[in-house]
């Protein structure tokens, strides 16, 4: 069984798209010589060239533009922006151009682009560099958004973007880049809008994304031990979401948990309680409870930012806060 | 000038065409049957009819807000263009765009923008996706001095000026950016004078001249399309209506009148026409007939947009994705 990192899925994805498909082609800050501020793309600008390898200015409102008037002309493009934090200084062409475009003009047109980011604090980076705001783009109709929490993830579903007629919004997790899993060489994609049960339980349901999904499995292995089930759902798409699996999970268990990087307030958390409280209201034995991040700025100062990220001991303190109903 | 009296009585009823559109448009509007903005283009005509007869079928475009000129200048057709201003499932786009929104993917229309700047960086997308599909393709893209204040201005030009990319940008000037004169909004005088930093060629030209126009925008859609990169064309006009037609008493709270019909005697039409004349290209009869065959055209756009049917309820839930 052959393992790659996160980092290196993304970049075998990306890679073999530029191989069967001439009109795929990167664009972003320093993804060419120096293989992007992750290393995700070390290495194609040898492999592709500079024609299809494009490191652009600082730029992002120029360059992910460019991607959308490319992509309604024939090309898709995959675009990074180094962090999410950026994308606010392009949010007019991702929100008013690539999002609308196809609806907009009445079908007319398609914008078959992604644009890769990442969210995630824990690197000491601060407020601009570490935040996790991808719920912002589930609250845009038009755009999908992809939350892979693992290799295999990260490349299937890398592969169903770049091939999708939509644009979409790959958001990636800076703690997951180093972590590693099998990967199949051969293509393969995974379907948008379809959740994995991680683990299965029968006690409490935690919807949980990205980094999350590794701190929920952890924390249900300690819950484990004093008795308590734990199921774990990845979404992996966030828009379009598997509210199926999540509901048919929440029937079943009858407590829910949702555990997200992102602020809590409006968060992806948000989303999915409502789903719970609107079409499982009657199956529920406990509140809905939501993990995620203080309303807050990401501090600097380590020991700030290790209360600030969420974590295996929230996610436990939460089913501690919900054992009364068990 | 290399132009024949074809060329010549093409321009003329393009701008014909504009003019007659916009001011049906303004008729409609006043009554009601036009529902929303309509940012008229009426005035300006000799930028788009001038820049688009240079453009082949197969060149793109991308549009302002005030984009209903340099749609009609490509080729759109007026019928769906009258369709999608009321609202109806027969437009351009199903009536979910309206008037900020005409595209025709097919005709090289990108998209009318309702964002100042928008259609920038999207026109330098295309023009990059042109050269790496080496298609020979150019691209113009229309904005006006309000936009070029703009990030998306700086980061557009630099970006095509890099890549050498078959781009022209098309700087309407119209010496306002809503109400707020150029003299408030930036400390140049010409727009083009900004190409110099980006390192691409610039120039200003009468945009009320439509010959000028043609013949400058020839030159810079030439060079693009032999692979020479951008050019920045700033072509200074006039909008003789509002900022849009709920712009009280066109625009009086911010320019005066003297203004105004100092800029109508500058009709770009009207200069055409007396070019026409005086040259022995037409006679007046046949200019005469221009507007009336423009108007039974518009007559019959009207009509075919009254006709049509409104798009059904469930439309609202389709094309969010493709």
């Amino acid at each position: 069984m052959r393992e790659l990192t996160y980092a290196e899925a993304i970049r075998e994805a990306l890679s073999q798209n530029m191989e069967r498909d001439e009109r795929v082609f990167l664009m972003g800050e320093d993804i060419g010589k120096y293989g992007g501020i992750f290393q995700v793309t070390a290495g194609l600008l040898d492999k592709f060239g500079p024609e299809r390898v494009i490191d652009t200015p600082i730029s992002e409102a120029g360059f992910v533009g460019a991607a959308v008037g490319a992509a309604m002309t024939g090309m898709r493009p995959v675009v990074e922006v180094m962090f999410i934090d950026f994308t606010t200084v392009c949010m007019d062409m991702i929100v008013n151009q690539m999002a609308k475009i196809h609806y907009m003009f009445g079908g007319r047109g398609k914008v078959p682009m992604v644009l890769r980011t990442n969210i995630g604090a824990g690197r000491g980076a601060a407020a601009q560099h570490s935040q996790s705001f991808h719920a912002f783009f589930v609250h845009i109709p038009g755009l999908l958004v992809v939350a892979p929490s693992n290799p295999y993830d990260a490349k299937g579903l890398l592969n169903t973007a770049i091939a999708d007629d939509n644009p979409v919004i790959f958001v990636e997790h800076k703690k997951l880049y180093a972590t590693k899993g099998w990967v199949p060489e051969d293509y393969y994609t995974i379907p948008f809008g379809k959740a994995e049960i991680r683990r299965t339980g029968t006690d409490i349901t935690v919807v949980a994304t990205h980094e999350m999904v590794n701190r929920a499995l952890r924390a249900a292995e300690e819950c484990a031990k004093q008795g308590i089930e734990i199921e774990v759902i990845d979404p992996r798409t966030l828009r379009p979401l598997d509210q199926e699996t999540i509901l048919e999970s929440v029937k079943k268990t009858g407590r829910l948990i949702v555990a997200d990087e992102g602020p809590v307030t409006c968060g992806i958390h948000a989303e999915i309680a409502a789903l719970a409280a609107e079409k499982a209201i009657g199956y529920l034995q406990a509140p809905i409870l939501r993990v995620g991040s203080p309303d807050t700025p990401v501090p600097f100062s380590p020991p700030l930012e290790k209360i600030y990220i969420p974590d295996e001991e929230d996610i436990i303190a939460a089913v501690e806060t919900m054992r009364s109903y068990l | 000038m290399n132009i024949s009296k074809a060329q010549l009585m093409s321009l003329y009823t393009t701008m014909v065409k504009i003019r007659l559109f916009e001011e049906r448009v303004q008729d409609l509007y006043s009554r009601g049957l036009v529902p929303g903005l309509a940012h008229l283009y009426i005035g300006q005509e000799g930028v788009a009819a001038g820049v688009c007869a240079n453009l082949l079928p197969g060149d793109y475009i991308t549009s302002t807000h005030r984009g209903h000129g340099h749609v009609i200048a490509k080729g759109a057709d007026l019928r769906y263009m009258m369709a999608e201003l009321f609202g109806k499932a027969t437009g351009y786009c199903k009536g979910k765009g309206g008037s900020m929104h005409i595209a025709d993917i097919e005709m090289g229309i990108l998209g009318a923008n309702g964002i100042a700047g928008g259609g920038i960086p999207i026109a330098v997308g295309a023009a990059l996706s042109s050269k790496m599909r080496r298609s020979g393709q150019v691209t113009v893209c229309f904005f006006g001095d309000g936009a070029s204040n703009n990030g998306v201005f700086h980061e557009g030009l630099n970006l095509a000026s890099v890549h050498k990319l078959p781009v022209v940008f098309v700087c309407e000037n119209n010496f306002y950016g809503i109400s707020v004169s150029q003299r408030q909004h930036q400390a140049i005088e010409d727009v083009s004078i900004r190409a110099i930093a980006y390192g691409m060629p610039g120039a200003t030209v009468d945009g009320n001249d439509v010959l000028e126009v043609f013949e400058a925008s020839a030159k810079a859609i030439q060079r693009a399309r032999a692979g020479e990169g951008p050019t920045l064309l700033e072509c200074k006009t006039y909008r003789w209506r509002g900022h849009h037609e709920g712009d009280p008493n066109q625009g009086r709270r911010y320019r005066t009148m003297e203004e105004i019909k100092a800029w109508m005697e500058k009709c770009p039409i009207r200069r055409l026409e007396e070019k026409i004349l005086k040259g022995r290209v037409a006679s007046k009869k046949t200019l005469e007939e221009v507007w009336d065959e423009v108007n039974r055209e518009i007559d019959a756009a009207v009509q075919f947009a009254t006709e049509s049917p409104f798009p059904p309820p469930d439309a609202i839930y389709e094309n969010v994705y493709a």
